[in-house]
């Protein structure tokens, strides 16, 4: 069976809420919708306080190219447009929405029926795509349609999607498939037309045989899109580690994936192509999971954008004793929150408990120079001694070093025998050596 | 002896080719360099900090010989005494300036600024900074980790371990800004010393909205502009509600101390405190 080449780790699993349904979550009393929440320029209100909006409706207007356009999720009236805290502590423009019911935008279509047809040519598809806001729900949150349009010359070959949800705990992107699959196979052969490729790969891992099995039946009926059922192993969900897994090319160093002629869209995200294209539907509500060891009640919930953490998990039984950290996001990948008052963005794939235990860091020890971190590392970079280099502010070595490669997906703290923060000297590194960068390309 | 004849005589021959060698590169790449530089060097006072934005010592006395004026060249460390000096052996004019001493502009302690979350992670400024906001409400303050005292090289910057804020020792202090670059904050400020190390500064960096400073800190500046309304010398500008005193206009009088509400104004090295209005009506 396929896998990356290079490095990765297999954590323990734990994925408690896998098999259950997608719940829809209430509807809170008020949502802040975070105008700022994916890579990119923030988008500007175009509502201002008092108006009255509705499900769908268009609140912040996309700024620039890489931006989004940002909708209500509820309906009711904008009561400020003020500053929220977000995962990180800092203040970002929010806007806030008093609820009032739930109507819907006319032009939405809430039915369940399957719409397999699309007539659309590409550029329509790709206007579709932006108008309704989407950005990549893998976690790294880019504007889709800056995907779907390759720079000049770059052709792509081949589609793959990252259904591989390789995170431990996290069930949202499985649920999604076993419920709306053949949603995702019409989103995939969208993303085909925008795209003009004509093959589309869907690369799971195979600790969802539910998942697999019930795609390649419903695939029958779609040519040229393939499932590649693919070995567990972390982190198989970046994407120059899916690519190297399924077609067996390695994107170069500073490089965009197009060069070496694939896409890759998260299976969250095709889910909201097909909803925004064949639905009208615009992004405003995703599926997160809320999970944990000693979650009293792990499950999978469809949400609206905006609402506060703390609303979606007192549903879900509210926050176990005993809990040390919570972690937004997976446990490899995933920051602990400050505290859970902070709206859900388009990016949330999940709140995850901690016990006590589990959270509190090790104390750090001396390298024993053992290279795990190199043998694990998927890029082949050599976190050990970018650690070090980062300690000293050695910043042209570690450009030499390709810090800028590193994917943050932390297998190199996870597997150090010495608990030493490696992942978060490099980042550190990473940061300041990116902006070096900029500086130095700036003039 | 035969032996030992061959082996000097061979030695002698390849030292005495090897010396011809040296000598003749030594005179054709022969580097002229001013001998004034060592004496300047010689004059500064070799603490190789980078204050003055040249690499080390050396750097800074080649640049001095090597320009025209020594307007904007300065030793923080030596101050103007050594400024003089180097004047003197290159025949120049020193400017002279202010001393001027680190300040850190946030008063953000515990017992002000109550701490909601616990960093459990790499204790450095700069690594806290890049993961998030902080430990309290306010995302513009102190972190408390000490990245300023491990930047300086002369001791005089600490952190108290009871407020977690760094003190200034005035007497070390060089103003070299090793600590102002070491602050992923930005709070630590080079401001003039003052007459008698007396000095009036806006103790607090945050720029958020007043009624959001005002949740995060007790004593953090809301920017209700009191302070610019009442000083006499327009020494006081406000930006994105923050307040920020000139130095270079300040004239110490100290009106700014009285009617800040947050006492956000801080006044070091004044004899007596001036009373607050309220306080001075009721005495």
């Amino acid at each position: 069976m396929k896998t990356f080449r290079i490095g990765g780790v297999h954590p323990a699993e734990n994925k408690f809420s896998a098999g259950k349904k997608i719940q829809q979550a209430e509807i809170p009393k008020m949502v802040a919708i975070p105008l700022a929440h994916y890579i990119g320029n923030p988008s500007e209100a175009i509502v201002k306080k008092g108006d009255l909006v509705k499900v769908g409706q268009m609140i912040g207007q996309a700024n620039g190219f890489v931006s989004a356009n940002v909708h209500a999720s509820v309906s009711g009236k904008v009561n400020k447009i003020d500053v929220q805290l977000d995962a990180s502590g800092y203040k970002r423009p929010a806007v806030f929405i008093d609820v009032d019911g739930d109507e819907w935008l006319d032009t939405i279509d809430r039915s369940t029926v399957v719409k397999r047809e699309c007539n659309l040519t590409k550029e329509e598809i790709i206007k579709k795509v932006q108008d309704a806001g989407i950005v990549g729900l893998g976690g790294a949150t880019f504007p889709a349609h800056v995907k779907l349009s390759p720079p000049p010359g770059k052709k792509a070959e081949v589609l793959i999607i990252n259904a591989v949800e390789c995170e431990p705990y996290l069930t949202c992107d499985h649920q999604l498939m076993l419920e709306h699959g053949e949603e995702i196979l019409v989103g995939v052969s969208i993303l085909m037309k925008a795209l003009e490729v004509e093959k589309a790969i869907i690369g799971i891992e195979n600790n969802k045989p539910d998942a697999i099995s019930h795609l390649k039946q419903l695939a029958t009926a779609f040519k040229s899109i393939t499932i590649e059922p693919l070995k567990v192993q972390y982190p198989q969900g970046g994407e120059k580690q899916l690519i190297d897994a399924v077609i067996r090319r390695q994107v170069p160093s500073g490089r965009i994936p197009v060069e070496v002629g694939a896409v890759v869209f998260n299976v969250g995200t095709t889910y909201a192509v097909y909803e925004a294209v064949q639905k009208n539907k615009p992004m405003f509500e995703r599926v997160m999971t809320i999970t944990g060891k000693d979650a009293p009640n792990p499950s999978n919930y469809r949400v609206r954008l905006g609402t506060y953490l703390s609303h979606v998990v007192e549903q879900a039984g509210g926050v176990p004793e005993g809990t040390g950290k919570i972690i937004g996001g997976g446990p490899m990948m995933g920051r602990s929150l400050m505290n859970l008052n902070i709206p859900m963005a388009k990016g949330s794939a999940g709140v995850l408990y901690m016990r006590d235990e589990e959270a509190v860091r090790r104390p750090v020890q001396n390298c024993i120079r053992c290279s795990k971190c190199v043998s694990v590392c998927p890029m082949g970079l050599e976190p050990y001694l970018l650690m070090a280099q980062s300690e000293r502010n050695m910043w042209p070595e570690m450009e030499t070093d390709r810090v800028m490669d590193c994917i943050e997906c932390g297998s190199c703290s996870y597997t150090c025998p010495s608990n030493r923060p490696l992942l978060d000297y490099i980042r550190y590194g990473k940061a300041t050596v990116g902006g070096i960068i900029r500086n130095r390309n700036a003039k | 002896m035969n032996l030992v004849l061959i082996s000097l005589i061979t030695l002698g021959v390849i030292g005495s080719v090897a010396a011809v060698i040296l000598y003749v590169v030594a005179k054709k790449f022969h580097v002229f360099e001013d001998p004034r530089i060592d004496e300047v060097e010689e004059a500064l006072p070799a603490a190789n900090c980078g204050g003055c934005g040249f690499p080390g010592c050396r750097g800074f006395a080649d640049a001095c010989v090597k320009s025209d004026e020594l307007g904007d060249l300065f030793c923080p460390v030596g101050g103007n005494d050594t400024m003089k000096k180097v004047a003197e052996i290159l025949g120049k004019v020193a400017v002279a300036k202010a001393p001027t001493v680190a300040v850190v502009r946030c008063n953000g302690t515990c017992e002000h600024r109550p701490h909601n979350n616990e960093y459990d992670g790499v204790k450095h400024c700069f690594i806290a900074h890049n993961l998030y906001s902080g430990e309290t409400n306010c995302s513009w303050g102190c972190l408390g980790f000490g990245d300023c005292e491990l930047s300086c090289e002369f001791d005089a910057i600490k952190v108290n371990p009871i407020t977690k804020i760094p003190e200034v020792d005035e007497d070390k202090c060089t103003s070299c800004g090793a600590c102002v670059r070491a602050c992923p904050k930005l709070l630590i400020e080079l401001r003039k010393k003052g007459p008698k190390g007396r000095r009036v500064y806006v103790n607090c960096r945050n720029e958020d909205k007043g009624h959001i400073t005002r949740k995060a800190c007790e004593v953090g500046c809301i920017g209700c502009a009191k302070c610019q309304k009442v000083c006499p010398h327009e020494a006081i500008t406000i930006t994105n509600s923050l307040a920020f005193i000139h130095d270079d206009k300040c004239k110490l009088c100290r009106e700014c101390v009285i009617v800040c509400p947050t006492n956000a104004i801080t006044d070091v090295n004044f004899p007596a405190p001036k009373k607050k209005k309220e306080e001075a009506i009721v005495n």
